[in-house]
């Protein structure tokens, strides 16, 4: 429209003035120019939508490519362990003993064992959380499962505890190791001590950890300044509330009043974080800007280690030649240590920030050192049921219940459907009654999933008192939620099949069911099929319903018939979400990668169903 | 099918050399077409060494075709002979099948219109079509002329746009018929108001060339003698080239014809000529109704 | 008990099957031409009449059994239960049930395994009746049914019947299911809306039903002023316009450009593209909200100075658009590809661009199914579930910054029922109203989008 403005007149009778070049002419083409302009803008805004689509696809399966691959791997630890009759069995009871063992205990023993200098209750407990919570149970089982063969036996390998796994997959902090150039001398083998070197080794490392106050600086600013605007607002709704409370109603004054108590002490707690705030402020600045100074190390830096004499010292305090700290490995001697032999190591991440503190994970490199740790695919993940414990918890449980409740929605909603389409298709008289069900199951596909989960939870839970969680419910379910889809496909399926095969079967005389059953059915199959496993994987990756029902409750055992509480995928890629730890996370993609590998091999036999069985008529 | 078609080509050489001695005013043109007359004495479109192809069939073969200015010229021939083919050629609208490849050069003017620099929607606003079937847009009337009008810039304020709109819908002899009821859909016209609404509309963008495929097949027989006295009159204007079945319809509304058979161009000359002597044995036979 | 005398049924059907083909053949004599029927539906004949009353009976009894043992129970104990409360009284019978049939008992008393016999005797007498009846049923079906395999019995005529019967009654399921989620979440609405006033629900401005409750268990009356559902219905409805934000243009885009542009090499890879969105389950999306796009847009609205919730309605909506990305864009590309190919060409012949001929002549064109496309989206992005609770927050809040968390319908369903119930609570019936209004919500959009799509057939075919 805008073009035509730009037009000069094109005579009085412009329409039927053919002979004129008006379509040759320079305005012609300079239309022509913007009118190509706004072709190539077009055509743009479609390749863009295009590729937008491509680029969530890929930045979604890279996200959860990328999270779940480590989660395939997992680490193990051997540890020395004494299994003998006096350990397990003293009074020689058999089974019912070696039901009852200590086995924590056991492991207990067996990896303190490995870290004689961690006397203390601390650096014990330390040690003991090296190894998954779940290895007692496992140990037992394997003591159950053959008492013979593990008695005698010195060493048993259990898994690592979620975080120690982060730490050997180097997913817990990046580190850095610094050359040294000065001779260092120890003050002492255990305890408190100082190393002091004859260069300035620590210069780099101390501005460093300056550096970082710096940015700690800005951050508490940046809390500070949202803690104000947050005063700010709540001093303006306090306000309005106080000026509206004289005018308001008798029914909502208890409601006004109560706001306005919550505001006033929202606002006291308010001010106490923004004084502490200010004076941590302060702090951080003036020990950022002192250059060289010496500076405390707290759990909010980056944590300082020197290796030396085959021990490990944690430093606490930090100056350009030297540090003062606890030493979390015994040094063998006090000798002094030529430059090279010796080393500083800076683990950036500050310990606060991450779930591993730094005595275990000294801890775990001595057994990384002792060649003692495992790395194996993890088959824990492929084998066990729901747990906890990141390092413990498995898909399988919720493989068994999504097999057992697609296996009953497979046997629900495929006869129904087929036979319902075979009715609606060819024998349906045109009547109310079979346009009322043609509209209903076209509704019936539209509507949300989790109304589906809401009649499941009325009708079959509370009416029928069927179990709640247990994968026959949610095949029931989510049969009903499947049926219109078979139902629209097998009818499309029915459709194809031309009137010419039935014509041919009548007129042998067959009668009409005869014709469905032997002729139109059979030749339908193939896209009756292609349809229903197309509604099964949509069920397959369906959740709300079945939260709906009960699946989403934690459970441990795996099913074993469809009539046992269980989980199914989906459901447990859910609650894996929620859990905080950093494995878990890695378990709830890799989770999902199962998932997608099992839809995309539905959806692949979908498609070659259709490509090798499609008949053109 | 490419040795058959050989075959057809030598064909007509030797009755074209047979041809050229019974008629005098004959001439072999260099594609084997017999030409009864002399070329239009304005051309409009020429076609030169015009091959077309779908794919590995080859649909048309070594087409020369003059098209006179401001005349109408009749393209006749059976089924699949392939002058629908090289109607669509003109306007370039083959450029919407993938597949479709052409060879050779068709000049508008002085200009090859398959020549890179030549701007197809530009080409198409100075070569229109009117097709088959009518294909009225699913809006008003009015809005149906006006389409062409405002894409291409042509009317600067409202009342220039209606004046076109109604110019267009007197020439194409609708305007009485829908002057009431400019905003009722096009779609709601019977099916001859619908086609003279496809040549209104085509009309209305000033069109050098108007192409017509067939555009009666799908009329009854009072509504092609209107669209048919249509044409005559927009020869004034325009220069018309009509696709057509209707050995009838060629001989009622055009001063020239060029008689397609197999692909290839087997006799153009003076409308009359074609149908009271034509040189070509084929063409005899066709507008004799022995085939086709 | 059911599934064994099932069986039973099962195994008593396969022979019938058998035994009444080969009578059938007996009774022909050495040619089965004189038959009416083949022996197989002399078969199946004797199989249904012997088999389908026992097995009704079957079903039935087992369904009935249980509320006619619980009010025998009520009845024997009526002076004890008249004292308890509707909740005592459930949980009174829950665990007579689970001292009679195993289960997990919660408080053992006198009173409970007093009824807890009465159970287990009722359920024997119970069985013993049922099997009686059903022997007979058996018994006198494959009597009567055999003594009627003739040669001039019309068995096929039966035996299709039954079979039509049979086919009707699968294709009455998607109506009974229909009937089901209608009913159902009616009741319990109704019953929510005798606590809760229904101006109050619909009306109300704040909704936290947590803070219904003086305490737990105890039936207190609930605080009406807490079930208000605008908040949830604006958040909704703002993220279902968010998530059209993006999936609207880009669908339609995408549609536009596959169907009228795209060469075939790049067809074949976007159309998979497209079509393995549509497949990847919406926990899936929900998951990569919370981890991706929710501390994306965080970071990315701090790192400009603003306050940004980790729940932010942004977040939850940008992902729901790329959920429904592909389901606007195949319908979308249906109804572009519906228009003919005769309108297309009339627009170029008169010299109009692709893109003038797409904006002018063709989307016009397939409007109404473009619109009914968007409103069907907008229906699917409504009752999306997973995405929202994965994504959205929880609290209520009457907002329409898209940097702060809102609540959904859904989500509020979600929360409200998973986890322990009481099956008359204020809280837990106010799930099913939800409910109700995200039926009744999606039932009309998608009642519009037909309609839409019916007038434009009319108006073009």
């Amino acid at each position: 429209m805008t073009d035509i403005a730009t037009t000069p007149p094109a005579g009085a009778n412009p329409g039927i003035d053919a002979g004129s070049a008006l379509h040759t002419s320079d305005a012609a083409r300079r239309r022509l120019k913007a009118r190509y302009a706004a072709e190539a803008r077009f055509k743009f805004f479609g390749i863009a939508a295009v590729v937008t689509a491509g680029f969530f696809l890929v930045l979604l399966m890279s996200t959860i490519v990328g999270q779940a691959l480590p989660a395939f791997i997992s680490h193990q630890v051997t540890i020395p362990v004494e299994l003998t009759q006096e350990t397990l069995d003293p009074n020689n009871e058999g089974e019912s003993a070696l039901r009852r063992a200590n086995y924590d205990a056991i492991l207990r023993d067996g990896i303190r064992s490995l870290y004689p200098f961690a006397t203390s209750r601390d650096d014990q407990r330390t040690v003991s959380g090296l190894i998954s919570t779940g290895s007692a149970v496992r140990l037992r089982e394997a003591v159950l499962a053959d008492p013979e063969g593990m008695m005698g036996q010195t060493s048993f390998t259990v898994p690592v505890d979620d975080v120690a796994d982060l730490y050997f997959k180097d997913q817990v902090s990046d580190e850095r190791r610094l050359e040294t150039t000065g001779i260092a001398s120890p003050t002492g083998t255990e305890g408190e001590i100082q190393v002091l070197s004859t260069a300035n080794d620590f210069r780099d490392i101390l501005a460093d950890v300056k550096e970082f106050l710096g940015e700690q600086a800005e951050s508490v600013q940046r809390e500070l300044s949202a803690k104000e605007r947050s005063i700010e607002r709540a001093q303006l709704d306090l306000e309005s509330f106080q000026t509206r409370l004289p005018n308001v109603e008798e029914s909502r004054r208890a409601f006004f009043e109560e706001q306005i108590e919550i505001l006033e002490r929202g606002l006291v707690s308010l001010d106490r974080d923004i004084t502490n705030l200010t004076e941590e402020l302060a702090d951080l600045r003036q020990r950022s800007q002192t250059a060289g100074a010496e500076e405390v190390l707290s759990t909010q830096l980056p944590s300082i280690f020197v290796e030396i004499n085959g021990g490990v010292v944690k430093a606490t305090r930090i100056s350009a030649t030297g540090i003062a700290g606890e030493v979390f490995l015994p040094l063998a001697s006090t000798a002094d240590a030529a430059a090279g032999d010796w080393s500083i190591r800076e683990i950036v991440l500050p310990e606060r920030n991450r779930k591993l503190d730094d005595r275990s994970l000294i801890y775990l490199d001595q057994l990384l050192d002792q060649d003692r740790v495992e790395r194996t695919i993890n088959t824990v993940f492929f084998t066990s049921g729901a747990s906890r414990e990141a390092e413990l918890a498995g898909i399988w449980g919720a493989v068994v219940g999504s097999f057992f409740t697609m296996v009953v929605t497979l046997l629900l909603a495929f006869p129904l459907g087929v036979a319902a389409a075979i009715y609606l298709e060819e024998f349906a008289p045109k009547n109310k009654l079979t346009q009322l069900i043609e509209v209903n199951i076209n509704n019936l596909a539209a509507v949300p999933s989790i109304v589906f989960g809401l009649l499941g939870l009325a009708v079959f839970l509370n009416v029928f008192g069927m179990p709640r969680s247990a994968p026959i419910v949610g095949g029931m379910v989510l049969a009903l939620m499947t049926l219109p889809t078979i139902i629209i496909a097998s009818r499309a399926a029915l459709r194809a099949v031309p009137p010419s095969i039935r014509e041919g079967a009548l007129g042998v005389g067959a009668s009409k069911l005869q014709t469905v059953l032997h002729h139109v059915l059979p030749l339908a199959m193939p896209g009756i099929l292609t349809g229903t496993i197309i509604g099964m994987a949509q069920a397959l990756g369906e959740t709300a319903p079945l939260l709906m029902i009960g699946m989403v409750a934690f459970i441990v055992d795996v099913p074993t018939t469809p009539l046992d509480p269980a989980t199914v995928m989906p459901v447990q890629i859910f609650m894996w979400a929620d859990f905080p730890e950093a494995l878990f996370r890695q378990k709830t993609s890799a989770a999902i990668l199962v998932l997608l590998a099992f839809l995309i091999a539905m959806n692949a036999l979908a498609v070659i169903l259709r490509k090798r069985f499609e008949r053109r008529w | 099918m490419s040795t058959t078609t050989t075959v057809a080509k030598d064909d007509t050489a030797a009755v074209a050399v047979t041809s050229a001695a019974k008629a005098m005013a004959s001439d072999v043109a260099p594609g084997g077409t017999t030409i009864t007359d002399a070329a239009p004495a304005n051309v409009k479109m020429k076609g030169k060494n015009v091959d077309v192809f779908y794919g590995e069939k080859q649909a048309l073969f070594d087409i020369n075709l003059d098209i006179g200015d401001r005349q109408v010229t009749a393209l006749i021939g059976p089924s699949g002979c392939g002058k629908s083919t090289f109607l669509r050629c003109l306007n370039r609208m083959n450029d919407t099948i993938d597949i479709a490849r052409i060879e050779g050069d068709i000049t508008l003017g002085s200009q090859d219109i398959y020549d890179p620099s030549i701007d197809v929607v530009e080409l198409r606003a100075r070569v229109g079509m009117i097709f088959q079937k009518p294909n009225p847009f699913p809006k008003s009337i009015f809005e149906n002329i006006a389409y062409g009008p405002r894409i291409h810039g042509l009317a600067d304020t409202k009342a220039d746009l209606e004046e076109i709109v109604i110019t267009s819908l007197q020439k194409a002899g609708l305007f009485e018929e829908v002057k009431d009821r400019l905003d009722a859909p096009g779609t709601g016209l019977s099916g001859g108001q619908q086609q003279r609404l496809c040549i209104a509309r085509a009309i209305a963008t000033s069109p050098e060339v108007l192409l017509m495929d067939e555009p009666c097949s799908a009329l009854d027989p009072i509504a092609t003698a209107k669209v048919e006295e249509l044409i005559d009159e927009l020869r004034e204007n325009f220069t018309v080239v009509i696709v057509t079945h209707s050995m009838q319809q060629a001989a009622r509304v055009s001063q020239r014809t060029a008689f397609f058979h197999l692909g290839i161009l087997v006799e153009v000359g003076a409308t009359d000529t074609i149908f009271t002597n034509p040189s070509d044995s084929r063409t005899q036979d066709y507008i004799t109704g022995r085939f086709g | 008990m059911f599934w064994l005398l099932f069986l039973a049924l099962v195994v008593l059907f396969v022979a019938s099957l058998y035994i009444g083909a080969q009578r059938s053949r007996q009774v022909a004599g050495p040619s089965t031409q004189v038959l009416h029927s083949r022996p197989s539906y002399h078969g199946g004949y004797l199989a249904i009449m012997t088999v389908l009353p026992a097995l009704g009976v079957l079903i039935l009894w087992s369904i009935a059994q249980g509320p006619i043992m619980d009010m025998m129970v009520l009845g024997q104990f009526a002076e004890d239960v008249a004292a308890m409360s509707l909740p005592a009284q459930e949980a009174f019978l829950r665990d007579a049930r689970a001292l009679a049939f195993g289960g997990i008992v919660s408080f053992p008393d006198e009173l409970k395994e007093a009824a807890a016999e009465i159970y287990a005797n009722m359920r024997t007498i119970s069985l013993i009746a049922m099997v009686v009846v059903m022997v007979a049923l058996v018994v006198f079906g494959f009597r009567s049914a055999y003594a009627n395999i003739l040669p001039q019995q019309r068995t096929r005529h039966f035996v299709e019947r039954a079979v039509m019967l049979l086919l009707i009654a699968c294709s009455v399921v998607a109506v009974i299911t229909t009937v089901g989620i209608v009913l159902s979440l009616i009741f319990e609405s109704l019953r929510f809306f005798t606590m809760i006033p229904i101006h109050n629900f619909l009306f109300g401005l704040h909704w936290s039903p947590q803070s219904a409750f003086a305490g737990a268990g105890e039936v207190v009356d609930a605080n009406p002023e807490v079930f208000g559902a605008i908040p949830l219905i604006v958040g909704t409805l703002f993220i279902t316009f968010i998530a059209m934000l993006v999936a609207g243009p880009v669908g339609l885009f995408a549609a536009i450009y596959l169907s009228d542009y795209a060469s075939k090499p790049v067809r074949a890879i976007a159309k998979p593209v497209l079509e393995v969105l549509a497949g990847i389950p919406t926990v899936v999306y929900g998951f990569f909200a919370a981890l991706i796009v929710a501390p994306f847009i965080r970071n990315t609205g701090e790192g400009f100075g603003l306050d940004v919730s980790s729940e932010s309605a942004l977040a939850a909506g940008v992902v729901m658009g790329i959920m429904i990305i592909p389901f606007v864009s195949s319908l979308s590309d249906d109804v572009i590809s519906a228009v003919p190919q005769s309108l297309r060409d009339g627009s170029l012949a008169l010299g109009s661009t692709k893109s003038e001929t797409i904006r002018r002549v063709v989307l016009p064109a397939a409007l109404p199914g473009i619109v009914s496309a968007m409103i069907l989206a907008i229906s699917r992005a409504i009752g999306e579930t997973m995405i929202v609770v994965m994504a959205a927050g929880l609290a209520a809040n009457l907002t329409i910054n898209p940097l702060e968390a809102v609540t959904t319908v859904t989500v509020q369903i979600v929360t409200l029922l998973v986890g322990d119930q009481e099956f008359d609570s204020a809280k837990t019936l106010a799930a099913f109203a939800l409910g109700l209004f995200l039926f009744c919500v999606t039932l009309t959009l998608n009642f519009i989008a037909l309609r839409v799509v019916q007038k434009y057939r009319e108006q073009y075919d």
